[in-house]
């Protein structure tokens, strides 16, 4: 149990008559990637806030990093990182500052921030555009700074939420490349996508249909079950059979 | 309260690179006050008035001549009868005409009770009113003057209307208008700015952002209210400057006091500006619940029609209007020099309503987020 960074347990979420998430229970072990797939309005989005703090589950148990999300949302909120399906930098700030003001606001030390933003603008090569506006950086770019904002205080989790929608192939791949980079560095991931090529970068991956979870392995075994070659044809296959 | 720091430099440098809040934030006062003070004037002149004189006498002509020498009344002519005068305000030739009696000069004589007759245009309800306290006032001078010159018996003193009021002089206007101004200044920026500052990280998106980081609520709302409300002193102070300096408005009172006043007020302003945020999605909506409220303060306020003049139970909801109370001590105080014992009453109440006022906004907003 103790390499299990995220437990959920009967994890449900109503909206009035509306179950988002339909009592769904997974474990997320340390260091791993965890893909959450699924079509648009499944219930990806619904779980993930609910393991960040942003939304109370109706019924069901969630543990993260150790900490009970419910009463001691706190202590989560400090071992997490998080990124929104909305860009999450501040348009109107240059690089620099939202770095500082991220950074500033998790408590990091005068010294830390320091050296964590060399280090963040060495890998992202802007320290030419530190002084920037985020408002006038390319969206790759923008995208690849708000994940590594995310990591500034050097969470062991860390939540991206269609992290990768609407941006072109090769920032995907960019994108991808920093995401196994953070993996290696033995922070666990935990990634939702539409897009079901990327399952395979996943450890392992759960596909959620109508707020429930309809696969939840490794890739690998995840299409031998369902006699698949690719993960397009998993998902055909379970959408078909649900309806 | 770490996080605090961090939250106020980032408000202040979106402020400053807000290329349409911060030219609104400096200009605005400018425009205001130079230019609404004079524009909001309520005073009429040249009222086109034409008079039906059935007397014909010295006392008829002395009475005209009266008007033809005041400053408010351009006198168009003379009318031979009642619909001849109606049919001139008909097509909107004159605004007042004035019918005197036959016998007009005969009755002041004998100091019987005389009737002048009366008819005002009245689309213009407030401007009806103006002209007809301008000619009771004429003729008022009139009666005073035969009086005195002993034409007719000491009798009758002259009505208790205060002329004076009527006859303000531009000068004194003004000092009613701009400390009133002063307060719009103030709600504006404590109201419009906190709830469309608020509901734009909202819009943004990047509340999702604050929100799973450690900031507490309050930090939060303390770091997105701090600012707004040293903007809305600096307001009023810079306010008060082009008020001294431009107008010469007397400070017959304590500026300490003013802004202790303010300091309890904009609370109350951006408690309700929060609430604004709490119950709406986006700039747009906010804008416009701002606005609603703000015409609701302000006509219910004192500064354009008096509070004494509203029916009762207007006046019982302006109990409850804290821009009331700001524009009757900024006139207090800056005009009448009162004190802290004199408005102690009003400063009570704004206390009470910052106190009640901000709780309820922080409760709500916290309602909302989580």
């Amino acid at each position: 149990m103790d390499d299990f960074v995220i437990i959920a347990r009967d994890l449900t979420r109503k909206f009035g008559d509306f179950v988002a998430v339909d009592s769904i229970s997974f474990n997320v072990e340390r260091g791993e990637i965890f893909g959450f797939l699924g079509a648009n309005g499944a219930g990806k989005t619904t779980a993930m806030r609910m393991m960040c703090g942003l939304l109370m589950p109706t019924s069901g148990e969630i543990h993260v990093a150790g900490y009970n999300v419910k009463n001691e949302t706190d202590a989560v909120k400090k071992s997490i990182g998080y990124m929104s399906q909305r860009f999450s930098l501040y348009n109107d700030l240059s690089v620099q500052e939202n770095i500082d003001f991220y950074g500033g606001i998790y408590g990091l030390s005068k010294s830390t921030l320091k050296q964590r933003s060399q280090q963040l603008l060495d890998e992202l090569d802007l320290h030419q555009d530190r002084s920037r506006l985020v408002s006038d950086l390319p969206l790759g770019i923008k995208q690849r700074l708000a994940f590594s904002t995310a990591l500034i205080h050097d969470p062991s989790i860390v939540f991206l939420d269609e992290p990768t929608s609407g941006v072109d192939p090769l920032t995907r791949r960019q994108f991808w490349e920093m995401i196994q980079s953070a993996a290696e560095r033995g922070i666990t991931v935990l990634i939702t996508t539409h897009y079901l090529d990327e399952a395979e970068y996943c450890q392992r991956i759960s596909i959620m249909v109508d707020g429930r979870l309809a696969a939840y392995d490794t890739p690998e075994n995840v299409r031998s079950t369902y006699s698949a070659r690719t993960m397009d044809e998993v998902f055909l296959k379970i959408t078909r059979k649900s309806s | 309260m770490k996080a605090l720091p961090h939250l106020l430099k980032k408000e202040f440098r979106q402020i400053r690179r807000n290329k349409a809040m911060l030219p609104i934030i400096f200009i605005m006062p400018f425009v205001q006050l130079l230019i609404l003070v004079n524009a909001a004037d309520f005073e009429i002149r040249n009222i086109r008035i034409a008079f039906e004189d059935a007397d014909r006498s010295k006392a008829s002509q002395q009475l005209i001549a009266r008007f033809t020498s005041s400053p408010y009344f351009n006198v168009l002519g003379m009318v031979n009868s009642a619909t001849e005068g109606l049919s001139l305000l008909d097509r909107d030739k004159v605004t007042v005409v004035l019918r005197i009696p036959n016998g007009f000069e005969r009755q002041l004589q004998s100091n019987h009770h005389t009737t002048l007759a009366l008819d005002i245009n009245g689309i213009d309800g407030q401007a009806a009113g103006l002209s007809r306290a301008y000619v009771g006032s004429i003729v008022r001078e009139f009666q005073a003057s035969i009086t005195s010159r002993g034409q007719v018996g000491r009798g009758q003193a002259s009505s208790g209307i205060d002329e004076r009021y009527w006859y303000n002089s531009d000068l004194e206007y003004r000092n009613m208008m701009l400390p009133g101004l002063l307060v719009l200044l103030v709600t504006m920026v404590g109201l419009f700015l906190t709830s469309m500052n608020i509901v734009r990280e909202i819009e943004m998106g990047t509340i999702e952002q604050i929100n799973v980081t450690p900031i507490r609520k309050y930090e939060f709302i303390i770091g997105k209210l701090l600012p707004f409300w040293i903007i809305g002193l600096l307001e009023l102070a810079l306010g008060l400057t082009i008020g001294v300096l431009v107008y010469s408005i007397p400070i017959v009172g304590s500026v300490w006091l003013l802004f202790l006043f303010a300091m309890l007020y904009l609370p109350v302003i951006m408690g309700m500006g929060l609430i604004v945020s709490s119950i709406t999605k986006t700039q747009q909506q906010a804008m416009f619940v701002s606005w609603f409220l703000m015409v609701i303060f302000l006509l219910m306020s004192g500064l354009f029609t008096p509070i004494e003049n509203m029916p009762q139970w207007a006046q019982s909801i302006t109990l409850f209007n804290p821009t009331a109370y700001f524009i009757k001590v900024v006139r207090l105080v800056l005009l009448k020099g009162s004190s802290l014992m004199d408005v102690a009453h009003e400063f009570g109440v704004i206390t009470l309503f910052s106190i009640v006022m901000t709780t309820i906004a922080v409760l709500a907003y916290r309602k909302r987020v989580a």
